[in-house]
């Protein structure tokens, strides 16, 4: 029983991290329809920024941060305007394959600019445990949780209330029609970026606090993709239940099953779904006519 | 000289050659005049990187009939490589199949497996087709790496050299010509499957699947059947690497292996056979010549540290120019080239 209760809160605090990764996909894809496989190389681009500035420069938190939230916005704005405006309208592997592009140009300029060497990373959480109903689990992971609880909190919120996030949704729904009501779809896509860059600096300080400032940041980019597909790509509840449940299932299978099997199971879990549910849990269905 | 005006056919049979105009057979007398004297004119390495373009040729153009033909997006194909080059290896190695049996094998295998895993096609599409085969890809390493019984789990398997009427074929020059002679065969077959009526029910499962299924396209069949076709090309690259190299190891067949060979069938051309081979020479040859210039200009001596992150700015810049440029890749432009010089001196 000690054995679960443990398991159960580290694949919850594992999924809270890993669906808070999720949202920044989800942000992109629900006002743009693309799926960003350079997300990854933005929380990796990000660490380093935020990084360089706090501990190679030595600015004070609150400056530091908000020059790295100011990098973010730009990055995603000049992405956007360069890499993916011509991409509208491209078949659905052009656009995979233009981030995937996008992700190899990212990641090697920071081996270029930063080297390969790991860094640490200034501890802004701390990073003690404490017994939580008989098991103990990392401070740091709670407040991974709460991140999340919050993000979740304000996503919804911008969606529904704000008039930025509603006329994203419009855009994602239809593009002309969305024109034809006086919202500008370029200014969309460019807000749309530039909020996945931000998202990416604060998910990306995240990520370096738990596992450093190194180039395996990028390769979370990848788990996440189960994350999403089975929460469903456009649904933001679905990131957070697709998170609990890729981090509860690798939890159990990484401590009753063993033997590695814990690095597929996402995969397996994910193939599994869709065969069920082809467009994820949550994901929005699209009906087709010809 | 009707050239300029057009090509005019009178019979059925002459619509559907291969090659129509006179220019086309002596290009085609050229290439092959290029690739038979290859190999006695370029530096010894040069005949590895055509070696290993060979390879890629075959596995690119399978990857073409999938995505660029039928439409079905796959990150998967190197886990697929990874079956044709583990079943080929531990055939010969550990059972002793003959030379050109454990090809065969190792592509109806690969082709089976491919069919398995294309199994999601039927529900999915685009994006989440996209990511299944991503756990695909992502399965078929995992099974690669922990089943030790046979594969041998992280160690590398060693394939002794394969022999074809008491000939050994090892080095680059005898290997030169097994990989000539399949890569012109998947090549030929991958041309006259688009002449067909199966190829022709592949492209119009990639332009509109539910017209293609009302106008009688079996599409479970079809799409099962496109993923088993590209897989089993890709059992064949993967069998005759795991010859050459003669040694398998997982490490030639993860996601970037998989995302390399997308690189080349969009910088080829999608739905073109040609632009697959155009792609495959572009991606294998321009990492090798940047490394080769590095070697030897003394000059650029300093970039040798960061010579992994350059190559990997330059794979990704090509991938991002060419999308944003010309969509349509190599093939496009050289279709173009030959447009201007045929219409020369007028613009069109």
């Amino acid at each position: 029983m000690e054995t679960f209760i443990q398991l159960t809160v580290n694949g919850l605090a594992n999924g809270a991290i890993l669906a808070l990764a999720a949202l920044g996909f989800v942000l992109i894809y629900k006002a743009t329809g693309v799926l960003n496989f350079a997300q990854g190389e933005f929380l990796l681009i990000a660490a380093f920024v935020i990084w360089f500035f706090l501990v190679e420069i030595g600015l004070p938190w609150v400056v530091g941060v908000a020059v790295a939230v100011a990098v973010g916005v730009a990055l995603g704005v000049v992405i956007e305007r360069l890499i993916l405006r011509p991409m509208v309208g491209e078949p659905v592997i052009s656009v995979i394959m233009v981030t995937i592009g996008l992700a190899a140009v990212l990641a090697a300029l920071v081996q270029i600019i930063w080297g390969t060497r790991p860094r640490a990373f200034p501890d802004f959480i701390p990073s003690d445990t404490i017994d939580l109903l008989g098991a103990t689990v990392g401070v740091n992971r709670l407040w991974a949780i709460g991140i999340v609880a919050i993000a979740l909190l304000a996503f919804t919120l911008f969606y529904t209330r704000s008039r930025d996030g509603v006329a994203m949704r419009a855009v994602a729904d239809d593009q002309q029609a969305a024109l034809a009501q006086g919202i500008s779809v370029r200014r969309t896509f460019a807000f749309a970026w530039a909020l996945a860059g931000v998202s990416a600096v604060f998910g990306g300080a995240l990520v370096a606090n738990l596992i450093g400032v190194s180039a395996g940041i990028s390769s979370f980019g990848l788990l996440v993709f189960p994350v999403v597909i089975l929460g469903g790509l456009d649904s933001v509840p679905g990131a957070v239940v697709g998170g609990a449940i890729i981090g509860l299932l690798t939890s159990y299978t990484g401590g009753y099953v063993g033997g590695g099997l814990e690095t597929v199971i996402p995969y397996l879990a994910l193939l599994a779904i869709l065969m069920v549910k082809p467009y994820g849990l949550f994901g929005q269905v699209r009906i087709e006519r010809v | 000289m009707g050239v300029a005006t057009g090509i005019y056919h009178t019979s059925y049979r002459a619509d559907v050659a291969l090659r129509h105009t006179r220019a086309e057979w002596v290009r085609l007398a050229l290439v092959i005049v290029a690739v038979v004297a290859a190999p006695f004119v370029v530096a010894p390495y040069w005949l590895t990187v055509l070696n290993q373009i060979g390879i890629a040729v075959i596995g690119a153009i399978g990857l073409n009939i999938l995505i660029g033909f039928t439409g079905q997006i796959s990150l998967g194909q190197g886990g697929f490589l990874a079956v044709g080059a583990y079943t080929a290896g531990l055939l010969t190695a550990k059972s002793g199949v003959p030379f050109p049996l454990d090809l065969v094998a190792a592509v109806l295998v690969t082709a089976g497996v491919g069919a398995l895993f294309g199994l999601p096609a039927l529900r999915l599409k685009g994006l989440y087709l996209a990511i299944a085969t991503l756990a695909s890809q992502q399965i078929i390493l995992w099974v690669v790496t922990h089943w030790d019984a046979v594969t041998g789990g992280r160690d590398s398997l060693v394939v002794p050299p394969a022999t074809l009427f008491g000939l050994q074929l090892s080095g680059d020059e005898t290997f030169y010509w097994v990989i000539l002679f399949f890569a012109a065969v998947a090549a030929l077959c991958a041309t006259n499957l688009f002449r067909t009526g199966l190829g022709r029910a592949f492209v119009a499962i990639r332009d509109q699947d539910i017209a293609a299924e009302v106008i009688g396209v079996d599409l479970f069949r079809y799409k099962v059947l496109a993923f088993a076709i590209s897989s089993g090309f890709a059992g064949l690259a993967g069998a005759l690497s795991a010859h050459y190299y003669m040694i398998v190891t997982w490490e030639r067949f993860t996601l970037d292996v998989s995302i390399l060979y997308l690189a080349m069938i969009i910088v080829g051309g999608l739905g073109s056979v040609s632009g697959a081979i155009y792609g495959a020479a572009f991606m294998i040859a321009v990492p090798a010549w940047i490394e080769e210039l590095s070697r030897n200009l003394s000059s650029l001596a300093f970039l040798q540290p960061d010579m992994p992150a350059i190559q990997q700015l330059i794979f990704g810049l090509t991938i991002i120019l060419f999308l944003v440029f010309e969509p349509r890749g190599l093939s496009r432009i050289w279709e173009r080239v030959k447009d201007y010089f045929r219409l020369w001196p007028f613009r069109y």
